[in-house]
């Protein structure tokens, strides 16, 4: 079975701190930041190595801070 | 071939532009936007620029920005964009549209802008059958203006001018323009959507392209309502206010399609 792994890339100055990213991400990979970002908030930061390139997160993000990217391991196999 | 080959997977070998699944559109300029955290708005903005990316058309599109929470709307989407005056949104993308019959036209409005103030433009041009798109935001309270009762606001809703909740005695009952406007021959596809979840998001994206592709065969009038959320004046934390939509809005707000032309 092809095994896909992924990896978000976060606008921090974007980011809100709304969390609606974490609720969505299947896999937990992402977390609230204790360090706050220019404007003051708590950004979005990933937490986990084990993002698979859902895309939840940058689907469900207001602020369209989230590039994901997704390398399935079939192809290189 | 006896061995796999293995490959360390690492940062570099992910991040390459053909291994990218999803980026935020090009049509959406790359500006921080004015909505408070976890606002349904940007992601109406941000869903609805897919969409024109991805048909290609930013170049064949007019859309027109109301008064409310959107009103900054031209400065996040990077199309042609016309502001209009509180609730007449609709009035002005008839005009542009009967001008440019070849264009695509929108209007982005709110509860307040589409369903109170303007609801006379709303109707009649929706009867008229004009062939434009309405991007309808329910989120049931004047959001721009802190959270009054809007027409749509929901049976026992609390909100700044109905502090004991809304009461349909004193403040009349909440509209459900959409399926007012789903009665009229001249609409041709009325939807309503919500983007609380990401099955949501993708279910409310692919109807504005529906919409658009609607709007290319001259049918008549497009409403896409999105059922949308207010976290600041609805006094909870954005998760709290996608639970309310699922619990309190939807039942009230069912989705689905009202009105769908035959054949399509």
């Amino acid at each position: 079975m092809a095994k896909a792994v992924g990896e978000v890339i976060i606008d921090i100055e974007k980011c809100k701190g709304c969390e609606l990213c974490i609720e969505a991400c299947p896999e937990d990979t992402l977390a609230l930041a204790n360090a706050i970002n220019k404007k003051g908030y708590r950004y979005a930061e990933v937490v986990a190595n084990n993002c698979t390139g859902c895309a939840n997160c940058a689907i469900i993000c207001p602020d369209a801070c989230i590039t994901v990217y997704r390398l399935i391991m079939k192809k290189i196999a | 071939m006896s061995e796999i080959p293995t490959i360390e997977i690492n940062k570099e070998t992910i991040i390459k532009p053909e291994n990218l699944v999803y980026k935020p559109p090009k049509t959406l300029f790359d500006t921080p936007m004015h909505y408070c955290p976890g606002c349904g708005h940007s992601t109406v903005h941000k869903i609805f620029m897919e969409v024109v990316e991805e048909m290609g058309i930013e170049n064949d599109i007019i859309g027109v920005a109301p008064v409310g929470c959107s009103v900054f709307a031209y400065y996040y989407m990077n199309v042609d964009m016309q502001e209009a005056a509180h609730g007449r949104a609709c009035a002005v993308a008839t005009g542009i549209k009967r001008v440019l019959p070849d264009k695509f036209v929108f209007t982005y409005q709110g509860d307040g802008d589409f369903a109170a103030i303007g609801t006379a433009e709303s109707i009649h041009a929706a009867n008229r059958g004009e062939n434009f798109l309405v991007i309808f935001i329910n989120n049931a309270v004047y959001g721009m203006t802190s959270g009054q009762m809007a027409p749509t606001t929901l049976y026992d809703m609390v909100s700044t001018t109905t502090p004991y909740g809304r009461d349909p005695k004193i403040h009349g009952h909440p509209f459900k323009i959409t399926d007012l406007i789903a009665q009229l021959p001249g609409a041709v596809y009325v939807t309503r959507q919500s983007v609380h979840t990401t099955a949501n998001v993708r279910k409310a994206k692919k109807a504005l392209r529906k919409a658009l592709e609607i709007q290319k065969l001259n049918l008549g009038f497009q409403l896409v309502e999105i059922v949308s959320n207010c976290p600041s004046n609805w006094r909870m934390t954005p998760l709290e206010s996608l639970k309310f939509i699922e619990e309190q809005m939807l039942p009230f707000y069912p989705l689905g399609d009202l009105k769908v032309p035959e054949g399509i």
